[in-house]
C-alpha cells in the first residue's frame, strides 16, 4: 500500500469523489461473480469502511480504486472460504483479473435493480446511495434525517427482497425499458429534490444528495445514450445546480426567484445545460422532464426578472399538464399565469386544485401572495399561517414567518 | 424460480357481467393458462369458489373456532392461484401484467428446499 498525504476536511470531498466513482463498479462487478446482490454490496461496504478507518492513519493510496478493488476481493475470498455454499466461487474469483477499464460497465445493471418497481420507494433511494454511489449508511440515515438503526433495517430488508423474491441483476428488454427507466428517472429526481431542498439548512455535516443525484444522472446518460427523458432530466438537474448559490443569503434565508442575483448563476453551465435539451428533443420523444427542463432554461436564460417569457413558460406548463395531469403542475402553471393574465385568473385557477391540495403548503403560500395581489391582505394572513402550520423546512418557515410579520 | 400468482378482484364484478361478456372472459383466461401450461411455466393452479363459500378454522389456545366466511372481510378476494416456475421476478411480473381477468395479481415466491438448508 502506497502512502500519500492524510486526508484533510478538503480531500474528503475527494474522497467522496472516489468512493461515488468506484463503489457501483465494485459492487457490479462482484455480483456477477458471486450471483450473489446481497453479499456483494456488503463486501464493498466494508471495503469502503476499512478505507475511511485505514486511510486517516496511513494516508490515501496512490491509486484508491486499486486499493478498494483489492480489499473487497480479498473479503469476497475470506467470506467464500468461511462459507461452504460459496465454495464453487472461489476459483473463478480468485483466477480472474481486477476488472480492466475496458470491461463493460456493469453499473447500469446495479442501477436497475437498486430501482427496480417491486421495492418500495425509500428502499430504492438508500439503496441507489448505497450500492451505486458507496454512501455508508450512517450517511444515508443524516441525509434523510432518519435514525442509523432504522436506515440499516430499510437495507437488510431491501437486500432481502432482491435475493427472496428474485429480482433479476439486468438491463430490461426494450419492451420493458419504458416503464423502468422511467422508475429509476424517478427515484434520481427525488433524490434531488430531496437534497436541493435540504442544502442550505441548518445541517452542514449532512451530504449533498442533490449532487449525488447529478452524478447518477450523468452517469445513467452516459450508460444508456439516446433517451430523451435522461437527457431532460440530467439538464433540469444542472440548471437547478447553476442557480443554487443564489437561492440562500448569508444567514441562510431563502431568496425567491424574482430577488436572486442573477450575476451569480453559473452562464456556462446554463448554457451547455441549454444545449442538452436541443439534443434530447431531436431523439423526438418529448416528455415531462425535457419539459420541466425548457421551462428552467427559460427562467435561467432571460437576462432579468422582467425579460422572462411567461407565455412560453404558460404554453409549455400547458404541455406539461397535457403529459402529467396533477394537481402540483396545475398550480404551478397557475403561478406562471399570474404574470400573464394577472391575480384574478390565477387565483381561479389555483382554487380549481386548491380541494386536492389542501395539506401542500405551496396552494396556501401561492394563494396568499394572489389574495395580497387582489387587496384582500386578511384572507392573505391567514393562508400564509396555514402554510407555516405545514412545511418543516426552516428557510421556507422564515420567509413565511417573515411575512406574516410585513 | 417457483412462484404463486394469487389472482384477486371483486367477486361482484363477475356477478353482474353479462353472460356474453363472462364467457369471452373465460375464453381468454383458458388461452392464456393453456399458453403458459403447454411451455411449461404453469406447473399448477385452480380457480376458487367465491368467498361465501368459505368456511375459517381459528386455533385459539388448545381450542378451535369454526367460523363462516374468509378470515378477512374484504372486497377484493382471491379467485383463483397459478403456481409457476419462471426464471426470476420480471417474468413472473410479466404474466402477471398479462392476466386476461384484470383485477390484481399477488406475487410470492415460494420457499424452496434449499432455504432450510
Amino acid at each position: 500500500m502506497s502512502s500519500g498525504s492524510p486526508p484533510s476536511s478538503a480531500s474528503e470531498a475527494a474522497l467522496a469523489q472516489v468512493f461515488r466513482e468506484e463503489t457501483g463498479r465494485l459492487v457490479a462487478g462482484l455480483v456477477r461473480f458471486l450471483g450473489d446482490f446481497d453479499l456483494a454490496e456488503e463486501l464493498v461496504q466494508e471495503a469502503v469502511l476499512s478505507a475511511i478507518v485505514t486511510w486517516p492513519v496511513t494516508g490515501i493510496p496512490a491509486r484508491p480504486a486499486a486499493w478498494l478493488t483489492t480489499t473487497s476481493r480479498r473479503k469476497a475470498i475470506d467470506r467464500i472460504r468461511r462459507e461452504a455454499r460459496y465454495r464453487d466461487k472461489l476459483v473463478l474469483l480468485a483466477a480472474s483479473e481486477a476488472p480492466a477499464a475496458t470491461e463493460p460497465d456493469d453499473r447500469l445493471r446495479l442501477i436497475f435493480t437498486c430501482c427496480h418497481p417491486a421495492l418500495a420507494r425509500e428502499a430504492q433511494l438508500a439503496l441507489t446511495l448505497r450500492a451505486v454511489c458507496g454512501l455508508t449508511t450512517a450517511e444515508i440515515a443524516r441525509a434523510f434525517l432518519a435514525g442509523e438503526a432504522a436506515m440499516a433495517q430499510r437495507i437488510v430488508r431491501a437486500k432481502r427482497k432482491i435475493v427472496e423474491s428474485g429480482i433479476p441483476y439486468r438491463v430490461p428488454t426494450r419492451e420493458e425499458l419504458g416503464g423502468r427507466l422511467a422508475e429509476v428517472l424517478a427515484v434520481l429526481y427525488l433524490l434531488f429534490n430531496e437534497g436541493y431542498l435540504a442544502s442550505g439548512g441548518p445541517a452542514p455535516d449532512r451530504r449533498d444528495l442533490a449532487v449525488d443525484a447529478e452524478w447518477l444522472a450523468s452517469l445513467l446518460v452516459r450508460l444508456l445514450p439516446g433517451e430523451p427523458e435522461a437527457i431532460g432530466l440530467l439538464a433540469l438537474m444542472r440548471l437547478h445546480l447553476a442557480r443554487a448559490g443564489s437561492r440562500f443569503d448569508a444567514d441562510g434565508r431563502l431568496i425567491l426567484l424574482r430577488d436572486q442575483d442573477r450575476s451569480t448563476w453559473d452562464r456556462r453551465a446554463i448554457a451547455a445545460a441549454g444545449r442538452l435539451i436541443v439534443e434530447a428533443g431531436e431523439l423526438g420523444r418529448p416528455g415531462p422532464y425535457q419539459i420541466q427542463a425548457a421551462i428552467a432554461a427559460l427562467h435561467s436564460e432571460a437576462p432579468s426578472w422582467e425579460e422572462i417569457d411567461w407565455e412560453e413558460i404558460v404554453a409549455l406548463y400547458s404541455l406539461l399538464l397535457a403529459h402529467q395531469p396533477s394537481p402540483v403542475v396545475r398550480l404551478n402553471r397557475a403561478i406562471a399565469l399570474r404574470h400573464l393574465e394577472g391575480p384574478g385568473p390565477a387565483l381561479a385557477e389555483v382554487d380549481a386544485v386548491a380541494g386536492e391540495l389542501e395539506s401542500y403548503h405551496l396552494l396556501h403560500a401561492t394563494r396568499a401572495e394572489l389574495l395580497r395581489d387582489l387587496g384582500r391582505p386578511s384572507e392573505a394572513r391567514a393562508e400564509d399561517g396555514a402554510a407555516l402550520g405545514l412545511t418543516r423546512n426552516p428557510a421556507e418557515r422564515e420567509l413565511l414567518r417573515q411575512r406574516l410579520l410585513d | 424460480m417457483k412462484y404463486i400468482l394469487l389472482f384477486c378482484g371483486n367477486e361482484d364484478r363477475w356477478d353482474t357481467m353479462p353472460e356474453a361478456e363472462r364467457n369471452a372472459m373465460y375464453g381468454r383466461i383458458g388461452e392464456w393458462w393453456g399458453k403458459h401450461s403447454a411451455s411449461g411455466k404453469i406447473f399448477g393452479g385452480e380457480e376458487l369458489q367465491p368467498a361465501a363459500t368459505a368456511t375459517t378454522v381459528r386455533h385459539q389456545g388448545e381450542k378451535t373456532v369454526v367460523t363462516d366466511g374468509p378470515f378477512i372481510e374484504a372486497k377484493e378476494t382471491v379467485g383463483g392461484f397459478a403456481l409457476v416456475d419462471v426464471a426470476d421476478l420480471d417474468e413472473a411480473i410479466e404474466l402477471a401484467r398479462t392476466w386476461p381477468a384484470k383485477g390484481m395479481v399477488e406475487i410470492r415466491p415460494l420457499v424452496a428446499e434449499s432455504d432450510h438448508m
